[in-house]
């Protein structure tokens, strides 16, 4: 009864923390401009079915697509065995879905074999990044936190997988025993390896099997709450990221409708513009940002494809994709503490520009699409950088130079160049 | 040139519409080298016999470096008095000889209030030898010839069109051979996003030498681009490379023109 009681209160208490740090995210991500991305539901589901679900992009890679494959489907089957955990720990029962029968026994069986291929790609994955040292897990953004959160998220996972086994080879060692309470139910295909290295006595196994069963339930409830301030989110992210991802041509940038008025009214003084709401051209800080950018932040899990195909990168160029988006998350998590200390209206003086993301970071941008069409859960980095640019430009007129005297040539001689419109057409004149 | 090109000011003048209008662009109108491509593009439109026009002196910038370097106010001045001159010229399809012309034309001139069927030459090329009006007969033989093609980001990833320009290589019985990064996963030769027009910030390699070192990497006897901002980055990588003999870089409208002896 007792330890029912703290069953209860251990998941209630878990599941409020994690509700009340999930409402701070979302406040957060409303905190960026409106954009509508509500339209051709279809297919925007498609495309979430396709590329969260399926993983589809993951494949570019095979090797990391392979084992990331088992530790994503693993997750979601795994969770059918939380729900047994969970009704077991508030009823104190034991594996009540055994009298699924047959069915049972193929499902434990199965959460076995693929909590063991969790297990092993979790231990390559850990060994990808700090044995043979990836060129794509380095970089100016990836040190102190960032690297720790990637190898704290795979040390849980492993410590996750084997209490789920070593669990199971206790419980199937106890049924042998014939221990009360252990009913005979379930398939051990990898945790009946484990059995021997378990202790032979009755009591010494219900120890392991009901420590094991703790560690495993509240390493979940831990891990959890160890989302929200992780890049481990995206596992509940990518699905809303998809969906509400750009599904227009990636050359086309957004034509701005502030723009549009006051360019009318400049060619047209009969114009008279439709009520806008005033507000700065493009973005200095992230509550420039539309909540798509905010929420692209959010669900970066920092695996720097991006960054590993961009050219500015490529040629020790200081941009990189990756650190846009984490600066974007680091940026809008400082603006939400910022409103819980001090209020709505506080301002800390700080922005997404120069204090996150340098000038010679965004001007190092060939706006290729590259980082775009690389990442698996469809973030944008380039829409960041170009809203950046934006502001530097059409805000504070501070471009570099020569980007100044190509735009003085547009505007004076309607080419990039200073050519005399008049001489267009003199290449028709040559053969 | 060995014909006139039409401007739609004379077929206007004679109560004419053309079928296409043909988008030179800055670089094809003023670059020298792209004007070469621009040239080839109308010997191409000339040779098959479609009814084209060019703006002459009224085109002007798309808006497209204004727009990617942030300056939203000068490209939508240019994109809506560009409208203006197509749409009282009553355009509905146009071909570009640039990528970003394609690009901006196609995708952001809509929303603006001009709106028309926009292709890249390579995708009139591929139509037109799809057609049958366009061969690989009469002039160079590109016959076995190792060409690698440079995909132009703003046709590739920026809309999709991969294909096309490959399709008017194939007519050429030549060896395409693709380079590690091509298609979706295609390396940017460094221009785009403004960037033609300025230095590149500090770092350790210029990006279109590092194209370039891939391109020569499957030993090619030419590269062919699609983009005069490409063709540009390229041209000065071979330079730089001091392969300027043994490699040509040509714009697949060259390619065209020169198999088909015009």
């Amino acid at each position: 009864m007792v330890a029912q009681i703290l069953f209860l209160v251990l998941t209630l208490a878990a599941i409020a923390l994690f509700t009340v740090n999930l409402r701070k995210i979302i406040r957060n991500i409303r905190l960026g401009k409106a954009v509508d991305r509500k339209d051709q539901p279809q297919k925007r589901l498609m495309t979430m079915l396709r590329v969260a679900f399926g993983q589809s992009k993951m494949v570019v890679r095979p090797i990391p697509a392979f084992l990331h494959f088992f530790v994503y489907i693993g997750f979601v089957i795994i969770n059918i065995e939380v729900l047994e955990i969970m009704i077991d720990g508030l009823f104190g029962t034991h594996r009540i879905f055994n009298g699924l029968g047959g069915l049972y026994n193929f499902l434990i069986g199965s959460f076995e074999i693929l909590a063991f291929t969790v297990w092993v790609s979790c231990a390559i994955f850990l060994v990808r990044r700090n044995i043979l040292k990836l060129k794509r897990f380095s970089g100016v953004e990836m040190k102190s936190w960032p690297k720790s959160d990637a190898n704290y998220i795979l040390i849980t996972e492993i410590l996750l997988m084997s209490a789920f086994l070593l669990m199971n080879a206790a419980d199937a060692k106890l049924q042998l025993l014939g221990a009360s309470h252990y009913v005979n139910a379930g398939a051990f295909p990898v945790s009946q390896y484990l059995m021997n290295i378990l202790p032979s006595t009755e009591s010494a196994l219900v120890i392991v099997e009901r420590s094991c069963w703790w560690f495993h339930i509240i390493g979940i409830l831990a891990f959890l709450n160890y989302l929200p301030y992780s890049k481990h989110f995206h596992i509940l992210f990518a699905f809303p990221n998809t969906y509400f991802s750009n599904l227009e041509p990636k050359g086309e940038f957004t034509n701005m409708a502030s723009v549009t008025n006051e360019v009318k009214a400049m060619l047209d003084p009969s114009f008279v513009p439709a009520e806008t709401e005033p507000g700065k051209f493009g973005a200095k800080d992230v509550t420039d940002l539309s909540w798509v950018n905010l929420m692209n932040a959010y669900t970066c899990t920092e695996c720097g494809r991006c960054t590993s195909v961009c050219p500015a990168n490529i040629t020790g160029k200081l941009l990189s994709p990756r650190k846009i988006m984490m600066d974007t998350r680091d940026r809008i998590t400082e603006v939400g503490q910022n409103i819980d200390k001090h209020g709505a209206e506080h301002q800390d003086g700080k922005a997404l520009l120069d204090d996150y993301i340098s000038r010679e970071e965004i001007w190092a941008c060939t706006s290729c699409n590259a980082c775009v069409e690389a990442c698996p859960v469809n973030i944008d980095p380039l829409q960041i950088i170009m809203e950046l640019r934006r502001y530097a430009v059409m805000e504070e007129s501070q471009a570099p130079g020569s980007i100044n005297a190509m735009l003085g040539n547009i505007e004076n001689n309607q080419a990039p160049w200073k050519y005399s419109p008049a001489d267009r057409f003199n290449w028709a004149e040559e053969s | 040139m060995e014909f006139k090109v039409p401007t739609m000011a004379e077929l206007m003048a004679a109560g004419e519409e053309p079928e296409i209008l043909f988008w030179v662009g800055c670089a094809g109108s003023y670059d020298e080298r792209a004007q070469k491509i621009t040239r080839d593009i109308c010997k191409i439109l000339h040779h098959v016999g479609i009814k084209y026009a060019v703006l002459g002196t009224e085109e002007s910038c798309t808006g497209d470096p204004a727009k990617r370097a942030g300056n939203e106010f000068l490209f939508q001045m240019q994109a809506m008095t560009n409208i203006e001159v197509l749409n009282a010229y009553n355009i509905k399809k146009i071909v570009t000889g640039c990528p970003h012309c394609f690009n901006t034309i196609k995708n952001e001139y809509p929303g603006l209030g001009g709106t028309y069927e926009v292709i890249h030459h390579t995708q009139l090329i591929q139509d037109l030898i799809n057609e049958g009006k366009l061969k690989a007969e009469g002039g160079e033989s590109f016959k076995g010839k190792k060409i690698t093609y440079h995909d132009p980001c703003y046709l590739g990833r920026g809309n999709g069109i991969y294909e096309a320009p490959r399709k008017a290589l194939e007519v050429l019985d030549a060896q395409l051979v693709e380079m590690k990064r091509c298609k979706s996963n295609g390396l940017c030769c460094g221009a785009g996003g403004a960037q033609m027009f300025k230095e590149p910030e500090k770092g350790n390699k210029d990006i279109n030498v590092e194209r370039i070192d891939e391109a020569l990497e499957t030993n090619p006897q030419v590269i062919a681009a699609g983009c005069p901002f490409c063709m540009t980055m390229l041209s000065d990588g071979i330079k730089l490379k001091d392969k300027e003999q043994e490699v040509k870089v040509l714009d697949i409208a060259e390619i065209t023109a020169r198999a088909n002896g015009l």
